[in-house]
């Protein structure tokens, strides 16, 4: 009986920045169905935080209830971590968030978490502009109490029971455009080339970053039917284009050529180049990211990548100016200013 | 890439790394499995039918499987496998039950062994219970060959040699010992149907041309001649001063015997550096143990003699160069080295001899006197004359000869029987999965983390002092089992089946080692260096399946495969299984 993950690596690991292997980010082996989408979104978290070389004590991962919510057990396992209540988890990172924002907040939902019970919460730390990544491991079904359609679920999927969905589904990427989401993506857990890169960028970042991603679920809504199943995804997948993340310290090799070719620099200097498939979006235009959500869902498609990117709007930091240091580290002399401070600020009252 | 073959029966033998690297092929990972849960009758029992001399094996071995060992390849040191082979035999139960019971009833074909070493008695072990009439002739009064001869008792006791040899004896072998075969002209003469030469390479290299070796013969002896003597107790002392010459496991063998027959100052002098010398690497480290210094890069000019008596020797020193990618050893300049020596002991290798064969019979000779065999049939180019052991192709091991004992036996009955010698009979094999439940494999699929354990040796005070005394102690029961369990199981395989692949990345994001890719095919070159893991290790396959539904390939690296068995457990169509491969090379009959 295998419960327990071999110590060895390959001898020949790679080791990034801070010299650490890709090993030193992974966490503790999964207990999710095998083949659940949400295993391979771990491990390109993983991918990433390795290559963005994040010192794990730099990172809090925060979770609500639900399959996807455990997955941060499976990843980052030197990192801080908090599992919240269902569909709060906005509410905890925006409190962390708020106390020290020194550190990278990687929220982890799913979307019965974000959708349901979290809706809620989700439109709000959105129209904050929170500095977080916020990752839905969208599978379409509740996986955890077997397998009944969610709000993402979309109308006319057919269930593994074989009853087919009349509801509309919520399309979270729509709704995240529409609310003023400064970082938006759609991505497939079954390709973590493209996967990886909108992590990365995500991670660069300066604001909200939602990333929601197709996880099908392999033990129920898996089946013939199912727009969330491996076959079915595959199959109507259009992506906006090939995204490749470039960080600002590394030497850009790539040559531009016919204008099909794009970099966007992010906040931090790192440029996310892409190629560009569909010749009418421009990410940088909310208008037209909008044009292709709503094109794609008529299609039938199911549109990924890089959607939206909005450099230009204020953190919730900036917006509320709140100070520059981290709350733990304040020492008395800074909180409380003394007598004369005071009195000058009555003087000025008087 | 091509779609890899696992019909091929050689594909997932190559993957046993232990077993592929073992001239004779014994399935490695299903007698230590069977050693971890205490079956050591079943264990050795495996050993004997393949290697047939499990305790001489496990104490003498030359260990080809070791350094192929895949654990060699993710920590550092290999599992203990010739080790653990002595734990089967030395707790094993009652094994002859187990063996082919005779009489067995006589085909009406006999057949001759010359010489009584390994090859010769795998030989008789193969043919007999086949009906074969096996005349074995032995110059030595018991039957063992080398094994006798070369290898000093506290290396391997008298006693489980001769168990082991009496084992095939006890099959109805005729003996004739004490019988040097003069003439094999005479043999073919008699009415054997085949004779098997298993003579080895019986002559030890000398220094004729060295000043004063003829002066000081009285105390200049042949490495393997002197060790046979010890063997057969014609010589019981040395003086206390010893030069022995060579790097090889022979010279380990004489130093070691000279410090337990009064050689006080040991010492080996070999003429290439310390890194390439022939000898084991456990092999120096015990003659180290010992006190003895390996006085490197020295090469011998001459014997010193005074008034008749060896005083010593003298030595240049040498440094290795490369010169167009040859070592060369070239003098340093410095004044000779001189070595006291009260005898020295010349062990720098042996050759074949073959007085005894009449050139004119029908077995070719090539340009260095040795007798033209074929490497597949072991036959020479006379029909009823077949070659194996160290008499086939010079110096090699115990083991060695034990594989071309089993090739020339298959020859030898299909040459009895008038069928074609290149009609080779196919392996046997077996693949079974060996999944019992969701998390649940009929292995201990679990990777232990346990360094290599150490063989435990008898105090020096002891063993010095008695010839015949074993050094090594050999592991206990309880490290037998942890040891074992340090075995990967790689004889369990990782078989993918493409249409149950859903492409869900699960076995990607699960192998701890990083084994498998799913990619785009190309041309191996190009694939092994587009892998999450570069496969560079060109010796190890890759494992590729036919396109997938999206026309990519799950590509498995062999490399450091862990066969943990987690992909297996991660797969939710059971596209990945492991399969206990079991492989045994096909015996005569």
């Amino acid at each position: 009986m295998t419960f327990i993950k071999p110590k060895f690596r390959h001898p020949d690991l790679p080791k990034n920045k801070l010299g650490y292997t890709l090993s030193y980010y992974e966490g503790a082996l999964s207990t999710l169905c095998a083949g659940c989408g949400h295993d391979s979104i771990s491990a390109a978290i993983i991918q990433s935080a390795f290559e963005m070389n994040i010192e794990p004590h730099k990172l809090a991962k925060l979770s609500g209830i639900g399959c996807s919510s455990k997955t941060p057990t499976y990843f980052l396992g030197n990192s801080h971590g908090f599992n919240s209540v269902h569909g709060r988890m906005p509410s905890v990172a925006t409190g962390a968030n708020m106390a020290n924002k020194d550190l990278i907040y990687l929220g982890v939902s799913g979307d019965g978490d974000t959708a349901s019970i979290g809706m809620g919460q989700f439109v709000h730390v959105i129209r904050r502009n929170l500095k977080m990544i916020y990752i839905v491991m969208n599978n379409g079904c509740y996986g955890l109490t077997k397998g009944q359609d969610s709000a993402t679920a979309d109308n006319g999927s057919i269930s593994k029971a074989g009853i087919v969905n009349q509801f509309q589904a919520i399309d979270l990427c729509g709704l995240a455009i529409e609310l003023g989401a400064t970082f938006v993506a759609q991505s497939f857990s079954g390709d973590k080339k493209q996967l990886i890169p909108l992590i990365k960028a995500a991670m660069a970042h300066n604001g909200f970053a939602f990333i929601n991603v197709i996880s099908p679920c392999v033990t129920f809504n898996n089946n013939k039917g199912s727009t969330k199943s491996y076959d079915f995804v595959r199959g109507h997948l259009e992506a906006t284009g090939t995204f490749d993340f470039v960080p600002e310290m590394e030497e850009i090799t790539t040559t531009y050529e016919s204008g099909e070719k794009h970099a966007i620099k992010l906040h931090d200097g790192s440029l996310l180049q892409f190629n560009k498939l569909d010749s009418d979006w421009d990410p940088l235009d909310r208008f037209s990211a909008m044009k292709a959500v709503h094109q794609a869902r008529e299609k039938n498609e199911i549109i990924t990548g890089l959607l939206y990117l909005n450099q230009g709007a204020m953190d919730l930091h900036e917006l509320v100016n709140t100070c520059d240091r981290p709350l733990n580290t304040l020492k008395k002399e800074d909180l409380c200013p003394g007598n004369g401070a005071l009195a000058s600020i009555n003087a000025g009252l008087r | 890439m091509q779609p890899t073959d696992i019909k091929d029966p050689e594909y997932f033998h190559k993957v046993v790394d232990c077993q592929y690297a073992c001239p004779a092929h014994t399935p490695v990972p299903e007698y230590i499995r069977l050693i971890s849960q205490e079956k050591y009758t079943e264990a050795y029992m495996i050993n004997w039918e393949s290697n047939v001399f499990p305790g001489v094996l496990g104490r003498t071995c030359d260990r080809p499987c070791e350094p192929a060992c895949r654990r060699g390849r993710i920590e550092e040191e290999p599992v203990a496998i010739c080790r653990l082979k002595r734990v089967a035999a030395d707790n094993k139960g009652e094994v002859k039950p187990f063996m082919p019971q005779g009489p067995f009833s006589f085909n009406g074909k006999k057949i001759a062994l010359v010489g009584g070493g390994p090859a010769s008695l795998t030989v008789a072990r193969d043919l007999a219970p086949l009906g074969y009439e096996i005349h074995l002739f032995d110059e030595q009064f018991k039957g063992g060959g080398f094994m006798r001869s070369q290898i000093p008792s506290f290396r391997l006791p008298e006693s489980v040699l001769d168990e082991e040899v009496n084992y095939i004896l006890d099959l109805g072998i005729h003996t004739h010992f004490n019988h040097f075969v003069h003439s094999l002209e005479e043999l073919l003469s008699q009415d054997y149907d085949a004779v098997f030469v298993g003579t080895g390479a019986p002559k030890g290299r000398d220094l004729p041309d060295l000043p004063g070796r003829n002066e000081g013969a009285k105390n200049i002896h042949i490495g393997i001649n002197w060790l046979a003597n010890v063997a057969f107790e014609h010589t019981t002392n040395i003086g206390k001063k010893v030069i022995v010459l060579g790097g090889g496991n022979t010279a380990m063998d004489c130093c070691r015997t000279s410090r337990r027959l009064g050689g006080e100052s040991v010492k080996v002098v070999v003429r290439s550096p310390y890194s390439e010398m022939k000898a084991s690497p456990w092999e120096k480290e015990d003659a180290m143990h010992e006190d003895i210094p390996i006085v490197d890069n020295h090469v011998p000019i001459e014997f010193v003699v005074k008034d008749g008596v060896l005083k010593g020797m003298n030595f240049e020193k040498v440094t290795p160069i490369i010169e167009n990618g040859k070592r060369k050893l070239v003098p340093t300049g410095e004044p000779l080295v001189f070595i006291e020596a009260d005898d020295v002991l010349i062990a720098i290798g042996q050759e074949n001899s073959f007085p005894w064969i009449e050139r004119n019979i029908g077995v070719t000779f090539d340009k260095w006197d040795m007798p033209e065999v074929d490497t597949l049939t072991h036959a020479s180019s006379h029909p009823k004359v077949f070659f194996g052991g160290d008499a086939a192709w010079g110096p090699k091991n115990v083991i060695t000869a034990v594989a071309h004992g089993h090739q020339a036996a298959i020859s030898i009955d299909l040459a009895c029987r008038n069928l074609p010698l290149t009609q080779r009979p196919s392996p046997f094999v077996n693949l079974v999965s060996q999944k019992m439940g969701l998390h649940e494999w009929a292995y201990e699929s679990n990777v232990v983390n346990d360094v290599r354990y150490t063989v435990a040796q008898a105090d020096k005070k002891v063993t010095l002092s008695n010839r015949k005394t074993e050094v090594e102690l050999g592991f206990t029961k309880h490290e037998g089992c942890k040891e074992a369990e340090r075995c990967l199981n790689c004889d369990v395989q990782t078989v993918f089946v493409e249409d149950k692949c859903i492409e869900c990345d699960a076995c990607v994001d699960i192998c701890p080692t990083t084994c498998i890719t799913f990619i785009d095919n190309a041309e191996e070159d190009e694939l092994r260096q587009l892998l999450n893991m570069p496969a560079l290790n060109t010796s190890q396959d890759l494992y590729v399946s036919a396109p997938l539904k999206t026309k990519r390939v799950m590509v498995k690296d062999e490399d450091v495969c862990l066969h943990c068995g987690l992909c297996a457990e991660r797969c939710p169509t059971s596209a990945w299984d492991m399969h206990k491969f079991l492989y045994k090379v096909t015996k005569a009959g």
